[in-house]
């Protein structure tokens, strides 16, 4: 069974205090000041849409682009269903944020050994057992933490029991494969400045399709290639040699064609 | 000659400006960072450094793996003039792929990391190592060239050993590189207009980057022949044109029917900056160099096949440039780059161009080059004639450059 954390978020119980993005600084050590926007030191934000307010924060992907795409291995997937970054790794290419469809990734531009920056559903304290600061911190519930199985057990419950406060989807129970961080709204998540053309299919399979057919690629066209080569060129000198040593096959004594001598030298390797 | 000379020191001088500004630019990015210095942002996190520096570097270099299996491994030796001019733009190109990668890269002293640390999974890594095996390739395929000016007959053996080897590993690793620059952009399918979004972008980059690498031949050889007063080898570069022109037809299919398919077409024709880009991308690209090069006239005339093709390397250099940048700037937000990105690009194109020029002096790169005193090689001249131990100081025994 599904037994990966995950954050529910209520967009229908959210008030916008700030209260998860106070707490979010302070349990990964960020300069305090608050912000408006994700940033290298804000890895979730409370935005105001309307009525309603939507936090910001990565969605831990089932199956995360950024995992994929990263050349070095510097994210992983944890058991506990967060997705961590191994800064030590990382060379900057920076494929992750262009590739991720949540666009959360975000860069230390001011820095001269800058490093990627993102939400890590506080790994080190989901690993002892703790739930994450945000979830904590939240006064309302509209932030709660727990398995996801539970989670998305729990969001179909409200719905159910509420049809009329509730837009009828859970926003990331399967979208890009799922993530592990689920949403529910009062009103449709376009409205929301949610994406909503991402699709259900985890973006890795994509470039997968072209990867996986490097290593046949590689064998079928180095031996198209190496063939090609070698029959071209050796009839070239094998025509050549006959023209100049005026020799006939002893195979073929009926071929008009002439043999090279031995003299001429031995056929190309 | 007098006027000759005085255009010479013009560029000199404009030569200095560019690597001056250049270097205060270069010293501003590693003091200062990326972000006081780029355009760049967690909105755009790849720009011109990217768009223009790798994507187009990479594809203009592709003349190096077409002339050599045109040559190589179907022995059509009529291109043999145009081989090592092409094997020594692919390696200069990707030499500047690589030092532009420094620029970009946030932590470029960890640039070998994917060396050790492989996420099979990532068309980055993939990338990396493309990069990393065909600069090596491609400094032994331009080796012989030195090797023959250093007179050293024992190296140039060996190389002629091991040429078809590195001939199908060259080919084989610009098929991959050409087309995972591609791969890249498969994982941006909502963010990339529709325009450009393509599950065939690995077939596209392939194939137009073969086009070009034909239009970048004729270009290089055009310019050469200028700058030094070197007789063109028309025929060759007139045949060059043809192939330019049927690679450019099959691309033209290629899109054509990946728009149809995909059902984009209605994209071309919507008063957005895409469709505009599109369009402008296209005709420099295709139409303009399949026009052009159609016209017997033109495709005859070397000066009218420079244009031609010098439009098909604008044309692709705008195609990478609205892959990676422009055809993802409504979806991402809007960059535009710094002077510092400019100029480190420019700095690089003319160290390149430089670095042609150098070696073209010093080196036998174009087969029969007057300056260096090398002895012409004749196109008749057969390859195991070319190969006897007599004639090798005669007819210099290139690997590349001159007959096998």
């Amino acid at each position: 069974m599904d037994r990966q954390r995950a954050l529910l978020i209520d967009i229908t119980r959210c008030i916008g205090c700030g209260d998860c993005a106070e707490a979010c600084k302070t349990a990964n050590s960020l300069p305090p000041q608050v912000e408006t926007q994700l940033s290298a030191t804000a890895y979730t934000v409370v935005e105001q849409k309307g009525d309603y307010f939507i936090r910001k924060l990565c969605r831990h992907c089932q199956e995360p682009t950024c995992v994929s795409v990263c050349p070095v291995g510097a994210f992983v997937k944890t058991a506990e269903g967060p997705v961590i970054y191994e800064g030590e790794k990382c060379i900057g290419c920076r494929y992750c944020m262009t590739a991720c469809p949540f666009a959360v990734p975000r860069y230390e531009w001011t820095k001269k050994a800058p490093l990627v920056r993102k939400c890590t559903m506080c790994h080190e304290r989901v690993k002892a057992g703790k739930m994450t600061a945000c979830a904590e911190a939240c006064p309302e519930g509209a932030t709660v933490f727990g398995y996801r199985d539970e989670l998305l057990a729990e969001a179909r419950r409200r719905i159910s029991a509420n049809p009329d406060g509730y837009f009828k989807h859970i926003y990331g129970e399967s979208e890009v494969g799922g993530t592990n961080v689920l949403f529910l709204a009062p009103v449709q998540f376009a409205d929301l400045g949610f994406r909503t053309d991402l699709g259900d299919i985890a973006l890795p399979n994509l470039t997968w399709e072209a990867l996986e057919k490097i290593p046949n690629f590689v064998v079928a066209s180095g031996v198209i290639l190496g063939g090609l080569w070698w029959l071209i060129n050796r009839r070239a000198t094998v025509d050549q040699l006959r023209h100049e040593t005026g020799q006939k096959h002893p195979e073929h004594p009926h071929d008009n064609r002439k043999l090279r001598t031995p003299q001429a030298g031995g056929d190309r390797s | 000659m007098s006027k000759w000379r005085e255009k010479l020191t013009f560029w000199r001088f404009m030569f200095v400006v560019i690597i001056v500004v250049g270097m205060v630019a270069t010293v501003r990015r590693f003091a200062l960072g990326l972000g006081a210095t780029t355009g760049l942002s967690d909105q755009v996190p790849w720009g011109m450094w990217i768009g223009f520096d790798v994507m187009s570097g990479v594809a203009l270099a592709a003349g190096g793996f077409t002339i050599s299996a045109l040559v190589y491994i179907f022995n059509l030796k009529k291109f043999h003039s145009v081989l090592r001019p092409a094997i020594l733009t692919a390696f200069l190109g990707y030499i500047l792929v690589a030092v532009g990668l420094l620029f970009d890269l946030g932590r470029p002293w960890f640039i070998w990391h994917p060396i050790i640390f492989r996420n099979p999974h990532s068309v980055m890594l993939e990338v990396a190592w493309c990069v990393m095996l065909y600069l090596t390739v491609l400094a032994f395929e331009f080796v012989p060239a030195l090797f023959e000016r250093l007179g050293w007959r024992r190296g140039m053996s060996v190389m002629k050993i091991v040429t078809p080897v590195l001939v199908i590993l060259g080919v084989l690793l610009s098929s991959l590189h050409q087309s995972s620059l591609g791969s890249l952009f498969l994982i941006v399918p909502n963010k990339l207009h529709p325009l450009w979004y393509s599950s065939r972008l690995p077939y596209l980059f392939f194939v137009s980057a073969m086009a070009v690498g034909f239009a970048m031949v004729i270009v290089e050889s055009y310019l050469s022949s200028r700058a030094f007063h070197k007789e063109l080898e028309r025929p060759v570069i007139i045949d060059l044109g043809r192939a330019m022109l049927v690679a450019l037809v099959f691309l033209a299919v290629l899109r054509a029917q990946d728009l149809i398919g995909r059902g984009s077409v209605s994209y071309m024709f919507q008063p957005t900056t895409e469709a505009g880009l599109f369009w402008l991308e296209i005709g420099l690209g295709i139409i303009l160099p399949v026009v052009l090069v159609a016209i017997p006239k033109v495709r005859m005339h070397p000066q009218g096949l420079y244009y031609a093709a010098l439009s098909a390397v604008m044309g692709l250099i705008l195609n990478r440039m609205n892959v990676a940048i422009t055809g993802m700037a409504a979806k991402l937000g809007n960059y535009f780059p710094s002077w510092e990105e400019i100029s480190v690009s420019v700095m690089l194109v003319s160290l390149g161009l430089a670095a042609f020029a150098w070696a073209v002096k010093n080196l036998p790169v174009f087969g029969a080059s007057p300056w260096t005193g090398t002895v012409v090689v004749t196109p008749e001249v057969e390859p195991h004639e070319a190969a006897g131990p007599a004639g090798w100081r005669a007819a210099p025994q290139g690997v590349f450059g001159t007959r096998m």
